[in-house]
């Protein structure tokens, strides 16, 4: 039997299970903060999201790249062509 | 199911193949020329209401870019609105049945990096001259060449995977969905895809802005003497 598809399945799912778990703890603390700096100074409010938004987009790239092993994994295996 | 790193090929002129992603790009490049062109032709002191929804959006644009630079918005606003306004129709494209947006792809993507990219090197050149672009590369100390060379590459492909997965799994979960359930579910996904595709885009040409920006400042700025101490690196992905 092969274990090549088997394998890379699996570890595709793991690479989208285990990537997304430390993105989701940043961007929650980063969002989180974000309140408290806008519950505190309302006034910077504009300044605040955009920085938050462009910080937001830095953390989830991680995410990103383990979706994008995760498909080169399912599609693109150069272990199964 | 379609892999999502494949392309469709539509038909062939001469050796090059046309993909649907193509198709969709330049259908969208005329619709914003075309548009943009129409709008702007009889522009008037007093302005009609279609003239002030566009100077809202352009003013908006304007307040947006010099909030992120402190510099004036003029040798700007041509690059990063059309990056926005393109990356906008791209992804808002899913809307119209039968259309993948174009940014789904690798190829668009690249693409839009790799202007991003150019234009950083342009506008650090026309702010520093060519030494002083060059100097920014020696930024804290020599020691730092490889990694401000690696950190430049890195940021422009962290923008285009960036843009990708997120527009690429987005229709990739709506087509997941539909072939699963039926007609009317998918629609809270692809609200939220709508949702996704502004902040995207938004978050595309805000990265763009803040790459140009710390090559031009580096650039024009006059070089600290780098004898002495170093200094702690700059913190900058």
């Amino acid at each position: 039997m092969d274990y090549a598809p088997l394998a890379s399945i699996f570890c595709a799912a793991f690479a989208v299970a285990f990537g997304a778990i430390g993105p989701a703890l940043a961007e929650g603390r980063a969002v989180a903060a974000a309140m408290d700096a806008i519950a505190r100074q309302p006034d910077a409010a504009n300044t605040i999201s955009r920085t938050l938004f462009v910080g937001l987009a830095m953390i989830e790239t991680t995410a990103i790249y383990c979706l994008v092993i995760a498909l080169l994994l399912l599609f693109a295996n150069p272990l199964l062509a | 199911m379609n892999s999502p790193l494949d392309s469709t090929v539509l038909f062939q002129i001469g050796p090059v193949p046309i993909t649907q992603a193509i198709v969709t790009t330049w259908a969208i490049m005329a619709i914003l020329v075309i548009g943009a062109f129409a709008l702007t032709r009889r522009l008037d002191l007093r302005p009609t209401r279609r003239q002030a929804a566009l100077e809202l959006m352009v003013a908006t644009l304007d307040t947006q870019i010099t909030e992120t630079t402190g510099a004036a918005p003029a040798p700007y606003r041509g690059f990063i609105g059309t990056l926005f306004l393109f990356i906008l129709v791209a992804n808002w494209s899913s809307l119209v049945p039968g259309v993948d947006p174009p940014t789904a792809q690798l190829e668009t993507d690249a693409a839009l990096a790799v202007l991003v990219f150019l234009s950083v090197i342009w506008f650090g050149i026309r702010a520093g001259g060519v030494g002083g672009w060059l100097k920014t590369f020696a930024a804290p100390n020599p020691v730092m060449i490889p990694l401000n060379i690696l950190q430049n590459l890195t940021r422009v492909f962290s923008m285009f995977v960036r843009l990708f997965g997120n527009v690429m799994s987005g229709v990739f979960v709506i087509g997941i969905v539909a072939s699963l359930a039926g007609l009317l579910v998918p629609i809270p996904l692809m609200a939220l895809d709508l949702l996704t595709g502004l902040v995207q885009a938004y978050i595309f040409a805000v990265l763009a802005m803040v790459f140009i920006t710390s090559a031009v400042e580096d650039g024009a700025r006059t070089p600290p003497n780098t004898d002495l101490a170093p200094s702690p690196t700059k913190k900058d992905s």
